[in-house]
């Protein structure tokens, strides 16, 4: 092995890794090529499934995924990036909106949320798509760990008032989370915060043409 | 052949585990064991890079020069890596979405260049291709067993979210209890219970020795 290695000129070795390098590139451009379609089937699919919550119970007959609405910078919602909402409707008539917003005051980083809201101001459901909290103290905002997130269902800013949308423990309405009292109050404050939001600009809300490009 | 497939079997699974022996694959080891269902995840993206690297190296170790190795395995590494990547995303989504970041740094797993150095590039294809097996799979079970054993302690909880694997609505798995030690599923708990489980290996082994020592000379030449 020794000799071998000074024997061989170093343009053997550079030819050899271009070689192989070119190969691998193939490689993956011949994944990537049979992959893509399903890829973006599948993330189309999963924002329909995410979105499944949110709509519960609502009689709609309008496709929800395209009424895509990108509200950008600045907006009063919660959260430093653009807001995205869904718009619903029955026979051309608004029905519900579904916003998917972040609250940033998580425990561990922002906290991403699926908010849905029907035309007289009560929420519809309320998800959390993305979040970094601790596991077994924040993350019970999941429902897969815990039913905490559903006692938002059917509650708007007249049941409980806007002040006391807080957890109990700061004099509001809602169950708090034991151990972890930094989670439930970014999710409070933010779902409050979009039901303020939507109050003010629903109209607005509606009349917007729909947005063409797909965020992620 | 069949002896030198339990001969592999045994050196994968316990004598050289590397996750257990070799301490190889720390960074995923530690990091995705919070629960049981992102260790078997992450137990079988592993397992199947591994075996296709080991493929792929041993098919090529003709012409792969030694100085070049190296920058060679990272290049089919990665490129494997991102492939699997890509198929999990099209196939398996929701492992995709669980697993996350892992993924990708799977790459940074040098159980996988180990194995790759250590025995693809001397070695036919099909035993490579078994080695990769075999060593994933011990990789995988000890990400199962530390997945477990944290999820237990930390969150009282035993296979919760198996969704993400399988489908489904959001599952809570056995519920044991409400609450857990919190420290086993922050990174401390990752290392005490690696810690445990190195332990627990090294007795049961020394348990071994010992009882052979008690043995005949000749049972003892069987017993190998
Ligand atoms: C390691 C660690 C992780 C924590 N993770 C969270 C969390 O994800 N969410 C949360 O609300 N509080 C978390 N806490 C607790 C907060 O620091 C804070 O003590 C708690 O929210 C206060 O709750 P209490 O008002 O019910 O006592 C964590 C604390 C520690 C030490």
């Amino acid at each position: 092995m020794v000799h071998r290695m000074s024997e061989r000129p170093v343009w053997k070795s550079g030819v050899t890794l271009a070689v192989i390098a070119a190969v691998c590139t193939a490689m993956v451009a011949l994944t990537w090529q049979l992959t893509a379609d399903r890829i973006e089937k599948n993330k189309t699919e999963w924002l329909e499934r995410s979105l499944q919550p949110a709509l519960a119970g609502l009689f709609f007959d309008s496709g929800v995924t395209e009424s895509m609405l990108v509200i950008p910078q600045p907006h009063e919602l919660p959260g430093k990036d653009a807001a995205i909402v869904y718009r619903v409707y029955a026979a051309d008539k608004p029905v519900a909106a579904l916003f998917v917003v972040t609250a940033r005051d998580g425990y561990a980083g922002p906290i991403r949320l699926l908010i849905g809201i029907e035309m007289d101001g009560t929420v519809t459901g309320v998800r959390v798509l993305e979040h970094r909290e601790t596991p077994g103290l924040g993350d019970r905002i999941e429902t897969g760990k815990s039913d905490w997130v559903l006692q938002f269902d059917g509650r708007s800013l007249l049941a409980p008032e806007p002040a006391r949308w807080a957890i109990k423990g700061d004099g509001g309405d809602f169950d708090q989370l034991t151990g972890a009292s930094v989670t439930p109050r970014a999710i409070i404050k933010a779902i409050r915060q979009t039901l303020l939001y939507f109050e003010g600009n629903v109209e607005a809300i509606f009349a917007a043409e729909s947005s063409e490009e797909e965020t992620d | 052949m069949a002896s030198s497939i339990s001969d592999s079997l045994r050196n994968g699974l316990w004598r050289e585990n590397p996750g257990l022996v070799q301490l190889l694959g720390l960074c995923p080891l530690l990091a995705v064991t919070g629960s049981f269902v992102n260790g078997l995840g992450l137990g079988i993206a592993t397992l199947l890079v591994l075996m296709a690297s080991n493929a792929l190296v041993s098919s090529t170790r003709r012409w792969i020069q030694p100085e070049i190795r190296i920058p060679i395995y990272v290049l089919i590494i990665a490129s494997l890596v991102t492939c699997i990547e890509l198929v999990f995303k099209a196939w398996f989504p929701d492992l995709d979405r669980a697993l996350g970041i892992f993924i990708p740094l799977i790459v940074t797993n040098c159980a996988i260049v180990a194995r790759a150095e250590v025995f693809a590039s001397r070695n036919p294809v099909g035993a490579s291709i078994l080695d990769g097996f075999v060593m994933g799979l011990g990789f995988a079970l000890l990400l199962m067993a530390i997945g477990a054993f944290r999820e237990l302690t930390g969150q009282g909880t035993l296979f919760a979210r198996m969704d993400m694997l399988f489908g489904g609505e959001p599952v809570r798995g056995i519920v044991l209890a409400d609450n857990g030690w919190l420290l086993m599923v922050l990174p401390p708990g990752a290392f005490f219970s690696l810690a445990l489980a190195i332990a627990i290996k090294n007795v049961i082994d020394r348990r071994r020795t010992d009882a052979r020592a008690h043995l005949p000379r000749r049972a003892r030449a069987l017993d190998r």
